[in-house]
């Protein structure tokens, strides 16, 4: 899977409350919880996201809540993947569970700037900056998660395996 | 190499001799719960799978908590396609309201979830019941899905980090304010991926409601699980709660840990978490002149019937300041009737406070208490992240229930001990 797009570069402990307030929640419709992405942390981000782009942030990306609502909510504004240095771990299953592609790679966490153009090659795990015209290697996943990735998520992957 | 706690009950439920560290299984699963919040987007899941019944009726668990009373007509359709999803599949362990109570204070008491088990949630704060010896971990609404599907979940086998406990904490020292010292010794990415397996003569110390709270802030540190050794303690809750069979797992002699970390709770004092992340954290001693416009008291964290009596000692013949909101919230419909009965909520409401039914609400930001811009509250909740507790310019500070009812009365962030005027 390929991905290219402008970064919005956000710090460390990006927690699930700020990816989308509770105040929301009371609607799991995805295009409606992307209308409130980010606005506690960055007001101004559903209005300037646009689709394919892409989100690099620090260390424990996605600390906090279990809410599923937080990557629905990444994924229906139209962020195509997530770069951070570490994620928290609930975040990090969410988010392979319903198909928002994630990368963690230290080096593109730290050197990438916001409003860089970057192109991300999931499968080989290579992240380029264009805008830099430098390359970085993140960790491939384990072969588990890619069979969970390749069926489209966890609930595809289960209907494959129970028929 | 010998295994954690955690590993052998991982080990067990996945039917294996031994794990190790970074190895993924698959292991059967004792308990699947859901609340209103994540339970809708389970069920909507559940049904792209395309079965009809559930892996086991007796071992789910559905407690619509957090927007309920429901506070919008929204928030009321998700409970309905709870209640609706529960009838239909005849889910045994369905909590109306009325019934129900805050899920983590809830599933123990109800005997749902005993030493030995696996549990998953789809909510984070599912490792509370770490405190009875078992492993129970936050998931997302996908997994509660294919748990609920197919009685199984996938795990990365944890690594772990062990706090020994050594001493006895002082008067007005909670396990809230242990597990606030540790989170900011580690900080809130401290235990990312890792078990939190507490040991120690300490731990003789702590009651049960000390280590749920405890073990309930694992994820606050990063942690997949907080877990506690089984003891006499834990039998004795275990078996009043429960007909459920129940398994002691110990740690081996040489279990591997990334980090030991020696803790004297003599030494720890009462702690708050100052805004926006619970690692960072202060002794009650370096707090400074922090006035506050409200004090919660109550939640997965704190709701339990020793912290309102904790509370209640210290409010008893006293009035909450004029400038605070005061609101306590059991966390269980028990609890409440046994606050009634001990005169707590007597003692409370004489002193001001609002005394509301159980309900997640406040601590998230969702209803029966949100702050306003600039305000300030001390709560016993659990995050205080920015906006948590509702406008992105407000503040929580995290506390025990004992600083919490303190500063109800001084309207400032207090030292428990200096108001009773005794150590």
């Amino acid at each position: 899977m390929q991905a290219k797009g402008r970064v919005f570069k956000y710090g460390n402990n990006v927690d699930t409350d700020v990816i989308i307030p509770a105040r929301y929640l009371n609607t799991s419709d995805a295009d409606e919880l992307a209308l409130h992405c980010m606005e506690d942390l960055d007001a101004d981000f559903v209005k300037n996201v646009r689709p394919g782009d892409i989100m690099v942030a620090g260390k424990n990306f996605g600390c906090g809540s279990s809410r599923e609502h937080a990557p629905m909510a990444l994924k229906a504004a139209g962020i195509s993947v997530v770069i951070a240095e570490t994620f928290a771990r609930i975040f990090f299953r969410n988010a392979i569970n319903i198909g928002l592609p994630i990368l963690e790679c230290g080096e593109a966490a730290h050197d990438i700037e916001a409003d860089d153009t970057v192109e991300v090659d999931l499968g080989a795990g290579t992240i380029t900056n264009l805008t830099k015209k430098r390359t970085y290697q993140a960790q491939p996943f384990p072969p588990f998660m890619q069979d969970i990735i390749e069926a489209d998520g966890l609930i595809n992957h289960i209907r494959a395996n129970l028929r | 190499m010998g295994m954690t706690m955690t590993q052998k009950i991982l080990a067990a439920h996945a039917g294996l001799d031994s794990v190790e560290p970074g190895q993924l299984i698959e292991a059967d699963l004792d308990m699947v719960l859901g609340n209103d919040i994540t339970a809708p987007v389970a069920i909507r899941e559940f049904e792209k799978i395309g079965i009809t019944d559930v892996f086991d009726k007796a071992k789910i668990a559905l407690v619509p908590d957090h927007f309920t009373p429901n506070k919008d007509i929204k928030a009321a359709e998700q409970s309905r396609l709870l209640r609706t999803f529960a009838a239909e599949k005849e889910i045994e362990h369905y909590f109306e309201v009325g019934q129900m109570g805050i899920e983590h204070a809830l599933l123990p008491e109800k005997g749902l979830v005993v030493s030995g088990d696996v549990v998953i949630g789809a909510d984070s704060h599912t490792c509370t019941y770490g405190a009875l010896g078992a492993f129970s971990t936050g998931i997302g609404s996908t997994d509660m899905a294919a748990g609920m599907a197919t009685g199984r979940a996938w795990f990365k086998v944890p690594s772990a980090l062990r706090f020994e406990l050594t001493g006895k904490p002082g008067q007005w020292v909670m396990g809230k304010d242990i597990i606030l010292h540790i989170i900011g010794l580690v900080g809130v990415d401290g235990a990312l991926y890792q078990s939190m397996e507490f040991s120690g003569s300490g731990i003789a110390y702590l009651s049960m409601d000390d280590r749920f709270s405890m073990a309930n802030m694992a994820i606050e540190a990063g942690a997949k699980n907080g877990i506690f050794p089984v003891d006499d303690q834990t039998l004795a809750y275990v078996k009043e709660h429960s007909t459920k069979p129940y398994r002691v797992y110990e740690a081996d002699a040489d279990a591997h840990y990334e980090q030991s970390y020696t803790i004297d709770l003599s030494t720890i004092r009462p702690t708050v978490s100052f805004p926006h992340l619970p690692d960072n954290t202060r002794s009650i001693d370096e707090v400074g002149n922090v006035r506050i416009d409200q004090v919660v008291i109550g939640s997965c964290t704190n709701g339990r019937i020793e912290d309102l009596r904790m509370a209640a000692g210290i409010l008893k013949g006293r009035k909450t300041a004029k400038h605070v909101r005061l609101i306590v919230f059991p966390a269980t419909q028990a609890i409440y009737l046994q606050a009634v009965r001990e005169g707590i909520a007597e003692i409370l409401v004489e002193a001001g406070a609002a005394f509301s039914t159980p309900t997640c609400g406040p601590c998230l930001g969702g209803h029966m208490g949100i702050l306003a811009e600039g305000e300030r509250a001390v709560a016993t909740t659990n995050r205080n992240f920015v906006g948590r507790m509702g406008h992105p310019k407000s503040e929580v500070y995290l506390a025990s229930p004992a600083v919490a009812a303190a500063s109800a009365v001084t309207g400032r962030i207090s030292d428990p001990a200096l108001l009773e005027g005794k150590e």
